[in-house]
């Protein structure tokens, strides 16, 4: 095994750990704002997976939108339905949880073991590289154009929604509350009668 | 031997989403699980196309694809989110159990 290979195999072993060390934080934490951030770090480090992948435009659009878009979104939602409570506490959850740990463990061996004994045909043609973003447009506009069409019309869907689920319901019929008009305080003194005279 | 490696961290990523959106009570945490798992299915298809099909990468513009309609589901997702939290004042799951029978 050449250098190349071998700071490739240290990086990858690097870049798994933190990946699978910051989503067991987002799924075990208590504190959900640590979560929030473990999860950015995870993000992170699937983007540096891409790069050892030769996807330099992937992991990019990786960090852009999912670091920057996605995860912002969620420590706003985070920020917005803050509320301070202890959940109510439920007899005997460590029965569900532990049942759910060991369904999880057994997906985890199930595709582990079809991975392990599968024979994968691994290509020998030269990899894309620094031209995969060049190749990648090309499948947009042409075998890949509907779905890209389709992409963009179900962000337009996306975002009318979420605006009409969002926004604030205007009740029109409360009840205005008359305030005092601001005065300033002032020295108490006789109010001069300007122009008033007898009438005869 | 490398695309195994990949593989399996995917697969590793997968169980700890599911894991995550089975369990967790607070219901951000259940959108950010599903975030996990979309990325656990991203490093599979960016692996895939790296070993598999390198010259015309058809896998990552399927990745792309994902990524975006992971972040039109993650904005709809927190919307939901802040709508219910608006009528329920709280982001248990286990209150949450309006459908339940």
């Amino acid at each position: 095994m050449n250098l190349a290979e071998g700071v490739q195999l240290v990086t990858l072993a690097i870049l798994g750990l933190m990946m699978v060390a910051s989503a067991l934080g987002v799924v075990l934490l208590s504190n959900i704002v640590y979560s929030a951030f473990l999860l950015a770090l995870t993000f992170i480090s699937v983007s540096g997976l891409y790069i050892l992948l030769n996807a330099g435009f992937v992991a990019a659009a990786q960090v852009l939108v999912y670091v920057g878009a996605v995860n912002v979104l969620i420590l706003f939602g985070i920020m917005l339905v803050n509320k301070d409570e202890d959940f109510a506490e439920i007899e005997n959850a460590w029965i569900g949880k532990t049942a759910t740990a060991a369904v999880c463990a057994g997906i985890f061996g199930l595709i582990s073991t079809m991975v392990l004994s599968h024979p994968w045909a691994i290509s020998t043609a030269p990899a894309a590289g620094d031209k995969a973003i060049e190749v990648i447009g090309q499948h947009f506009f042409s075998d890949y154009l509907l779905p890209f069409e389709l992409a963009s019309v179900l962000l337009l869907i996306a975002l009318v929604g979420a605006i009409i689920l969002a926004r604030r319901e205007f009740i029109p019929d409360m009840p205005v509350v008359e305030q005092e008009a601001l005065t300033l305080p002032e020295r108490p003194r006789e109010l001069v009668a300007a122009g008033i005279r007898d009438e005869d | 031997m490398q695309l195994e490696y990949f593989l399996l961290l995917a697969a590793a990523l997968f169980s700890i989403g599911v894991y995550g959106l089975v369990s967790s009570r607070n219901v951000i945490r259940v959108l950010m699980s599903i975030e996990l798992m979309l990325n656990a299915v991203n490093i599979n298809l960016m692996a895939f196309s790296n070993y598999l099909d390198p010259a015309e990468i058809k896998g990552q513009v399927f990745a792309v694809f994902v990524i975006t309609i992971a972040a039109a589901e993650a904005a709809v997702g927190l919307a939901i989110v802040l709508s219910i939290y608006r009528n329920r004042d709280t982001v248990d799951m286990e209150q949450f159990n309006l459908l339940k029978w």
